[in-house]
């Protein structure tokens, strides 16, 4: 079996035992299923296949309908992100107050459009409804760190501590 | 609580935290730890402090000194000036600035902002909400006291249908009159669902009652419970707010160790729980029957209604859904009664409104006034003026969902009755006010995107209608829009008005229709002219080239 093969199958596994361990946490109900893909997510990033396939075995529920909840909500993913998730606020609130220059120079910094990953895997760049955080307008959120009055002057440096 | 003769807060909002409000909040601990002065100063992390311009800030009652910002490395100084010494710290004190309506210290300044009120705000900004005992001190869990061992559920009910009090959601619905549907169901179990999934565009308001007042909506809950005969609630908490699921969670843990949830409360042989469920990011499911199937755990797809929640909610049963903000006045109601809580606001909408202020204004921020105060009275008083002395063109109410109001409403008092006659809607509370600046198309173009992206799918009017509305819009910003277009917007609005399944569909027409009605000629400059009279949009630029 060759190396790669290998690391698949330890990565199979590991996204089954989060799945299972995210259902005795929270008990083999459905409804529990939000509890249990937010977990899994956390954990891993997204929610793979595996973990799909195992959740649907222990809650005896369809896998259909496990996916159709999993790619409803958009706190949760079903591909895979980049090492680093940029959020950006796409509403009216920071739109009027400089939200559309600092998008422009987001996408053009990155060279990506909202949804794309970059192709070496570091950055994904997304677009996301109002976060509340509208009396320091606009507002990016970067693998969890808020950052508010952003310019897009000051972008090279916020993109840099992620490096 | 201890005797203590100065108490310290330190400001907890995400965007202090982000800037290192920790670090100050631990070296406080620890400096004044090293000066001995433990048992005298109390020293508390709190929620949003009402400015942004030098975060994190650190207040010191009684004196009220704003300081501002703090590094951790002027901990020291500042408490050896400060708490050992008695002086002043001037050179760590917040630059001087006229104070908003969202001041957590309010008291000190009482009066001295014309129409404030704060009812559902009493607490926030000034007690430590990770304490029950201070919630407890400042008459929290009295008004649960006096309405079980006092009251019949029928009078609870009474009291707050007398006080007029309508849901804070956005749709004004009389709280009263929805828990009496609830009440006179017989079948059980019946629940109490708290709507903390807040997610109108703008709005903040409820993520600061719960990240600052827990325990105010945890009462609240419990006396809806016992009014309607419920044993068990639950608090539907937007995704993303985490640190208001933190608080929550560890406010009901200390309720239920005090004996204000579980069996039994206040030996009236009444039972209640609450549980805290994450939502997952989703707009649509701030709806009340999408909010009711991601409870149950499928896709937030709102149910067609009737029947309503009422009458079959969770698991099918009798349910009482209401915002955070309506929960949020019911102590106080409880407390000192109707006729007093009549004695704010205006006839027909009594009590006070949460509003955030936002957009071109020298002061953003929340602020509770008294239903029926108007916009020009926003902007002036709360909003410091318009920023950089420019025009006051329009503002958005109520989120996404809200109306576009034109500047001629500005003087139209902000209720719910008043603004339905003026044909505009009060919506969650958002006030996004725009200067001259801004335009209308473009305004309108972000608005619809939003709906466009947050449509659940199920309806047709809805998917199709919101993402042919923004098509449109960014055909018309471009300069690439036609007469024939505005007709297309105008039936996609009325079609999507009418016939989509709930209130998300409905409301994307909203701003859509405020649009064309007020603001008609400049959707038509970008048609005919090309220019876009804000010179906002991007083909402004192709102007010349038209022209020539």
């Amino acid at each position: 079996m060759s190396v790669a093969i290998q690391e698949k199958q330890i990565l199979c596994q590991n996204a089954r035992d989060v799945a299972r361990a995210a259902v005795e946490r929270h008990g083999a109900t459905r409804e529990e299923l939000i509890s249990i893909l937010t977990d899994v997510n956390e954990e891993l990033g997204y929610i793979p296949a595996e973990a799909l396939e195992e959740i649907s075995s222990l809650l005896q529920s369809p896998r259909s309908q496990i996916l159709s909840v999993a790619s409803f909500y958009r706190m949760l993913s079903t591909k895979p992100k980049g090492q680093h998730v940029i959020l950006f606020c796409g509403s009216a609130p920071c739109h009027v107050v400089g939200g559309r220059e600092l998008r422009e120079a987001i996408q053009s910094e990155l060279g990506l459009e909202p949804g794309e990953t970059s192709a070496d895997g570091r950055w994904t760049l997304e677009a996301t409804s109002c976060l509340g955080l509208c009396s320091v307008g606009p507002v990016i959120i970067i693998d969890g760190d808020i950052y508010g009055n952003v310019t897009p002057e000051q972008l090279p440096d916020i993109l840099a501590r992620y490096e | 609580m201890k005797a203590i003769r100065a108490m310290v807060l330190v400001s907890g909002d995400p965007a202090s935290i982000a800037q290192g409000a920790h670090e100050v909040y631990q070296r406080l601990q620890k400096e004044i730890k090293a000066f001995g002065l433990q048992d005298e100063i109390s020293v508390s992390m709190i929620t949003d402090v009402g400015r942004h311009d030098a975060l994190p800030m650190v207040i010191v009652y009684p004196e009220a000194v704003i300081y501002g910002p703090v590094k951790p490395e002027d901990v020291h100084f500042l408490v050896e000036e400060h708490l050992y010494k008695g002086r002043i710290a001037t050179r760590l004190v917040a630059p001087k600035k006229e104070l908003s309506g969202r001041i957590a210290w309010l008291a000190a300044r009482q009066g001295t902002l014309p129409a404030e009120q704060r009812i559902v705000l009493e607490r926030v900004g000034l007690i430590d909400p990770d304490e029950i005992e201070e919630y407890i001190v400042h008459g929290g869990y009295e008004a649960l006291g006096k309405a079980l061992t006092q009251m019949t559920p029928n009078e609870v009910i009474e009291e707050i249908t007398q006080a007029g009090l309508r849901g804070r959601g956005g749709a004004g619905f009389p709280t009263g009159l929805k828990w009496r549907f609830v009440a006179r169901e017989k079948r059980t179990p019946k629940y109490v669902i708290c709507n903390a999934d807040e997610s109108e565009p703008g709005t903040f308001k409820d993520r600061l009652i719960l990240e600052g007042d827990p325990h105010n909506v945890i009462e609240a809950m419990v006396i809806t419970g016992y009014a309607v005969g419920a044993n068990e609630g639950y608090v539907y908490v937007r995704g993303e707010y985490k640190l208001a699921q933190a608080r929550l969670r560890k406010a009901i843990a200390q309720a239920r160790e005090m004996g204000f949830l579980g069996k039994d409360i206040f030996g009236s042989g009444f039972d209640f729980d609450i549980t805290v469920h994450a939502g997952a990011g989703a707009y649509v499911c701030g709806e009340e029957t999408a909010l009711i199937e991601s409870l149950e755990g499928k896709r937030g797809e709102p149910r067609i209604r009737p029947p309503y929640p009422t009458t079959h909610g969770l698991w099918g049963m009798p349910t009482v859904v209401n915002n955070v903000e309506t929960l949020a006045n019911v102590p106080a109601i409880i407390r000192h009664g109707a006729e007093w809580y009549r004695g704010f606001g205006t006839e027909n909408s009594p009590g006070t409104k949460l509003y955030t202020i936002l957009g071109n204004v020298n002061e953003t921020g929340l602020i509770e006034v008294p239903m029926g105060i108007t916009l020009r009275e926003v902007i002036t008083i709360y909003g410091q003026g318009m920023k950089n002395g420019a025009a006051f063109k329009m503002a958005q109410t109520g989120g996404s969902s809200g109306s576009i109001v034109p500047a001629s409403l500005q003087d139209t008092p902000m209720d719910f009755d008043s603004y339905a006659r003026a044909g505009v809607s009060l919506g969650s509370g958002a006030l996004l006010i725009c200067d001259e600046n801004t335009c209308v198309v473009d305004l309108a173009r972000v608005l619809m995107n939003f709906f466009r992206y947050e449509s659940c799918g199920k309806c047709t009017p809805c998917r199709v209608g919101t993402e042919r509305a923004h098509q449109i819009l960014t055909r018309i910003t471009e300069g690439r829009g036609t007469l024939a277009d505005l007709e297309r917007l105008e039936k996609l609005s009325q079609g999507m008005r009418q016939l989509s399944n709930c209130g998300l569909g409905q409301a994307a027409a909203v701003p859509l229709q405020s649009m064309l009605q007020h603001f008609r000629a400049e959707v038509e400059a970008h048609i005919k002219l090309h220019v876009c009279p804000a010179g906002s949009c991007p083909m402004s630029s192709r102007r010349v080239t038209t022209a020539a």
